[in-house]
């Protein structure tokens, strides 16, 4: 068969992977923005315990590789009496993950709005919360989008690891053939395209949007 | 006679082993117009800021007409609408609307309503000659008219007590006469009460009736605004004044 066929034969099954693949970024990256969101307001409000337990999550998940919590999750998890699915596992997993780095970026942005302005508003009597409502947070959540852009962007890269669990996604689906067919080459060149088609309007349509957003809060 | 706005006594700050000012003594009664100067690093800008809470002081206690505060951040939070504080920085808020920015103070922090405190926001905005600004973000406007818009801001929420520290210092030359005016309008037609930090001496001769002279963080002198300018009591101010030459 020529490379051209084997190609083609394999498209409905990197079609199936194209979309896991989508579906558990979309999924992940939700999560990972909430569980991140709510770190970084736990520690902005500095709130007393909650604060400190987010803290050492985003310790632990920074500091340990995805494909160790995976096998955590998937291995090690149902000795202690959860059994969780090879999907379920893949998107807590990387929830885990990106929480922790979606916290850092917030975290950036909240941090990132200057001191004058911050004393200004606290010179015009603003409240703690009326500070962060009008002046922290609008302009907090401008300045972290570069760095949640970057971390979207990782962690579409990273679903690439739930191979290892088995899950079939793009990798696994590229992985499994090459095991079957031996034919490395034709199913690594769809498997490059498959990521290219996802990241590489996505990073143009990231970075159109920090500039839209900066130049709202900003004008430049 | 006249209320006493501000009284600070044996005021003392330090930043971490550094002793920023020395016993500091001082009040001011309403309508009186203090200039605060003294050579870079002398503490001017810390006192002021001492004085609306922005820094916390070590030892010592400010006033407020007659009662001291207990200086938490909630009580000094309830005095800064009383107290209006314009940076060196201007710092309009770049998220909000001309208007939003001086509404934010009023609706907010002294639940007017959105009505009243913007038929106020626009007199005075009238006042400083930016009315037609009132819809365009702090990113169309010159530094000038960013300043004078912070000025308006801190107004805005009909304060006792203004501070003013070294407002004109990052305007460009040409802008500095506009802003220095609103301040001199300000302190002429008004009964308000004003603590000026500045380095623009003749601006400071015109307006102050009185100057606190700061140096090292004690204060050196405390001498009637006509004068301190001609006759001041202390060789440093001598000094200073020469060094100034205006």
């Amino acid at each position: 068969m020529s490379s051209w066929q084997i190609i083609q034969q394999s498209l409905p099954l990197f079609e199936k992977g194209f979309i896991l693949t989508l579906w558990l970024s979309f999924i992940g990256i939700i999560g990972s923005i909430i569980v991140g969101l709510i770190c970084s307001l736990l520690k902005y409000f500095r709130v007393p315990v909650f604060s400190q337990i987010a803290a050492v999550y985003v310790e632990i998940s920074r500091n340990t590789p995805l494909l160790v919590q995976l096998f955590f999750l998937y291995y090690a998890f149902p000795v202690f009496g959860f059994k969780l699915n090879a999907e379920l596992c893949g998107i807590v997993g990387l929830i885990f993950l990106g929480g922790s780095y979606m916290a850092e970026g917030f975290n950036g942005g909240f941090d990132g709005v200057s001191k004058t302005q911050v004393e200004t508003g606290k010179a015009i009597g603003l409240s703690r919360m009326q500070l962060a409502r009008y002046v922290v947070f609008p302009q907090g959540f401008t300045l972290s989008v570069p760095a949640l852009a970057a971390n979207i962007i990782f962690l579409i890269k990273e679903t690439s690891i739930f191979t290892v669990i088995a899950i079939p996604e793009l990798t696994n689906t590229a992985l499994d053939l090459i095991g079957m067919y031996y034919r490395s080459s034709e199913y690594l060149l769809v498997l490059v395209i498959g990521y290219a088609i996802i990241l590489i309007p996505l990073s143009i349509i990231l970075t159109l949007l920090e500039k839209r957003v900066r130049y709202g809060a900003f004008g430049n | 006679m006249a209320k006493q706005v501000i009284k600070v006594e044996h005021l003392e700050k330090y930043y971490q082993k550094d002793h920023i000012l020395h016993d500091i003594n001082f009040s001011i009664d309403q309508g009186e117009v203090v200039a605060l100067l003294g050579p870079s690093g002398s503490g001017k800008s810390t006192l002021i800021r001492c004085l609306n809470g922005l820094e916390p002081y070590q030892n010592g206690t400010v006033s407020f007409n007659g009662d001291q505060v207990v200086p938490t951040e909630k009580n000094w939070q309830k005095l800064r609408q009383k107290i209006g504080m314009v940076f060196q920085s201007y710092d309009l808020f770049p998220n909000l609307t001309v208007l939003d920015n001086i509404l934010l103070g009023p609706v907010k922090v002294q639940k007017q309503s959105r009505e009243t405190a913007k038929a106020a926001a626009e007199k005075l905005l009238d006042q400083v000659g930016l009315r037609e600004y009132e819809n365009v973000y702090p990113r169309q406007l010159s530094g000038g008219q960013k300043q004078r818009i912070a000025i308006v801001r801190a107004l805005a929420l009909n304060p006792e007590l203004m501070l003013f520290d070294e407002v004109t210092a990052s305007l460009d030359p040409e802008m500095v006469r506009g802003v220095l005016n609103i301040i001199s309008k300000l302190a002429q037609d008004s009964d308000m009460t004003m603590i000026v930090v500045t380095h623009e001496m003749n601006f400071a001769q015109q307006i102050a009736d009185r100057v606190l002279f700061l140096e090292d963080g004690k204060i050196l002198e405390q001498t009637k605004g006509d004068q301190f300018f001609k006759q001041p009591q202390t060789d440093r101010a001598k000094e200073f004044l020469e060094s100034m030459d205006f």
